[in-house]
């Protein structure tokens, strides 16, 4: 549904994003993650052809953009970073133009489809400006749905909001990925990414990982062991890389880093494996990253 | 069609809940009516009984060939009704001004120009909407006060000078020429407002496309220029050539990548 090439855009010769490449399927999640000034927004911004790119190109629903703009903006819905409401006008007001803007057949229909759904229907004919960030948010994301989009961006659908209504959020975008719609989520939420998306793309100006979140969070959850040891660390890790179960081995400050699938199971072998070889051990301890740990490393690489 | 539609009511109901545009809208052509008609009462009154007194005064090289064949007195008045009936050309370049200046500049403070590019709304279709949402308020209420200051009038002069009101030179003016202005403040002020953040700034920046109207009537008011037939279709073949410019580069300027990233 999404194919991107290359795809760059530069303010002042400065690349916001650089040369992304991705392919995202029908039906799926695909959870943009990346701190502030990624370049998420500019992301969303090109795919939605609002603005252009400096270089390389992409599709949306198999059309290209900067060349069929107006039938991707047809086809496309959006959750702009900022709801962006008439605040002088009613909740339903503010829909209602949408509706016609985008071609809605059913105008009133669909307006009160998805004011109830959101739970805003009581309060259709307040004046937005009244409205709490979160009803804001709430009628922002009814408005990026009106015309029954294949293809939905939603930019940092729960900033700002607080935890009752984050989650009604999070549901709702369940209740639409389980209408087999293509969804687009930007966030720097990590744990987010994870209960929603399919796939997880860590983004900072350039791609840095694309995973499903259980290899992410293999890697983000994944425990290590650590070998203390009273010399040559250097020489146990070209020892321990030859056994099978060893993932990946280490020396840090002359500390040795083992991963494995099972530490449970694998290290009394390690160990084994050490003292026989005559390495003295000094201490054994495990290493577990946090969540967060794993996404700075992610996002510090390459800076 | 349907979305300009759209677009033109969104702004109504945006817009007219705005007071300072209420106040243009509604109280300036009010005002504007009021004054001319005030002057020629007074004028009016003055005549029985300073008429002897006042003869003689107004050269005659002055006004021109405005009055021959009038009395002293009429010739006053009717030179009264043509300086206001230039203030019938300052309405349709307010009021839109202060309407299509609010119009982009006030969805770019709201955020809401984003979500609005990112429907299928053509360029044009959208310009159209905000320009005949700020040149319809301003063309009606050119022409109601304009209708408004006939009638008083009608009360208030006695024939000759009224047959002065009615001259096709000041309908011409009125019904083709203000809109026509309508049209330059329209455009001028939509591409000042796509290059500018602060709405109060781009009203100011707009409000300048009345400095010539400005210019203009004190011209007339001192006697530099004579608004005649022939000046009145200069002005407004002038203006219609500036329009056909105008809106052809307020169309081009307005790109939305632009007008989303330049945000200063
Ligand atoms: N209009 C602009 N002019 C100049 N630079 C810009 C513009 N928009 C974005 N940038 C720059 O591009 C980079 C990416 O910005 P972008 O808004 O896409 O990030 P983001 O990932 O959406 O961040 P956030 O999480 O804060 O929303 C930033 O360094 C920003 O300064
Ligand atoms: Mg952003």
């Amino acid at each position: 549904m999404i194919q991107t090439e290359n795809l760059t855009r530069e303010f002042d010769g400065k690349a916001a994003v650089d040369r992304l490449s991705l392919e995202i399927g029908k039906g799926e999640v695909f959870g943009f993650l990346g701190p502030n000034g990624a370049g998420k927004t500019t992301t969303v911004r090109m795919l939605t052809g609002l603005i252009s790119p400096t270089r390389g190109t992409a599709r949306v629903m198999n059309y290209e953009i900067g060349v069929d703009d107006i039938h991707i903006r047809r086809n496309v819905g959006i959750l702009t970073e900022s709801p962006g409401m008439y605040d002088r006008l009613s909740a339903l007001r503010n829909l209602t133009i949408y509706a016609e803007l985008y071609e809605v057949e059913h105008v009133e229909r669909q307006v009160e489809k998805y004011l109830r759904m959101l739970g805003l229907w009581d309060r259709r004919l307040e004046a937005t400006g009244t409205f709490s960030k979160g009803m804001r948010q709430k009628l922002a994301l009814a408005r990026s749905l009106l015309h029954e989009p294949s293809v939905l961006f939603l930019d940092e659908p729960t900033a700002g909001l607080d935890p009752e209504a984050s989650k009604l959020v999070r549901d709702f975008i369940r209740e639409l990925q389980g209408e087999g719609r293509t969804i687009f989520l930007c966030t720097h939420n990590l744990e987010e990414a994870d209960k929603l998306c399919d796939r997880i793309a860590v983004f900072k100006t350039t791609l840095r990982v694309v995973e499903k979140p259980s290899a992410l969070r293999q890697q983000l959850y994944g425990r290590q062991t650590v070998f203390h040891l009273v010399e040559r660390a250097d020489q146990a890790r070209v020892l321990l890389e030859q056994l099978p179960a060893v993932k990946s081995a280490k020396v840090i400050d002359e500390r040795l880093l083992i991963a494995t699938e099972d530490p449970d199971r694998e290290n009394p072998k390690l160990i084994r494996a050490l003292v026989e070889a005559d390495f003295e051990i000094r201490f054994v301890g495990e290493l577990r990253h946090s969540l967060e740990d794993i996404y700075l490393q992610l996002i510090g690489q390459a800076d | 069609m349907r979305k300009v539609k759209t677009i033109i009511l969104k702004e109504w109901a945006e817009v007219f809940k705005n007071r300072l545009v209420l106040f243009t809208v509604a109280f300036m052509p009010l005002i504007l009516t009021a004054l001319p008609i005030i002057t020629l009462v007074a004028t009016g009154g003055l005549e029985d009984e300073m008429s002897t007194s006042v003869s003689g005064s107004p050269p005659d090289e002055f006004f021109g060939e405005l009055c021959t064949g009038l009395s002293e007195m009429d010739c006053v008045q009717v030179y009264t009704l043509n300086l206001f009936a230039m203030m019938f050309m300052l309405l349709p370049v307010v009021i839109p001004v202060t309407i299509a200046a609010y119009s982009v500049v006030g969805e770019k403070m709201a955020r809401s120009l984003e979500p609005l590019l990112a429907t299928p709304i053509t360029t044009l279709e959208l310009l159209a909407g905000k320009a005949v949402a700020a040149f319809v308020p301003a063309v009606v209420a050119t022409w109601l006060s304009f209708g408004l200051y006939v009638l008083s009038a009608w009360f208030v002069v006695n024939e000759t000078v009224f047959s002065y009101l009615l001259d096709p030179m000041w309908l011409l003016a009125i019904f083709v020429v203000g809109p026509l202005l309508t049209i330059t403040a329209v455009s001028t002020a939509i591409i000042i407002s796509s290059r500018v953040t602060d709405p109060r700034i781009a009203e100011q920046l707009s409000a300048v496309v009345v400095v010539p109207i400005i210019m203009m009537m004190l011209g007339q008011s001192v006697g530099y220029i004579i608004l005649d037939k022939q000046m009145i279709v200069i002005l407004g073949g002038a203006t219609a050539l500036l329009d056909v410019i105008l809106v052809y580069v307020s169309v081009h300027l307005f790109q939305r990548d632009n007008i989303l990233t330049k945000w200063k």
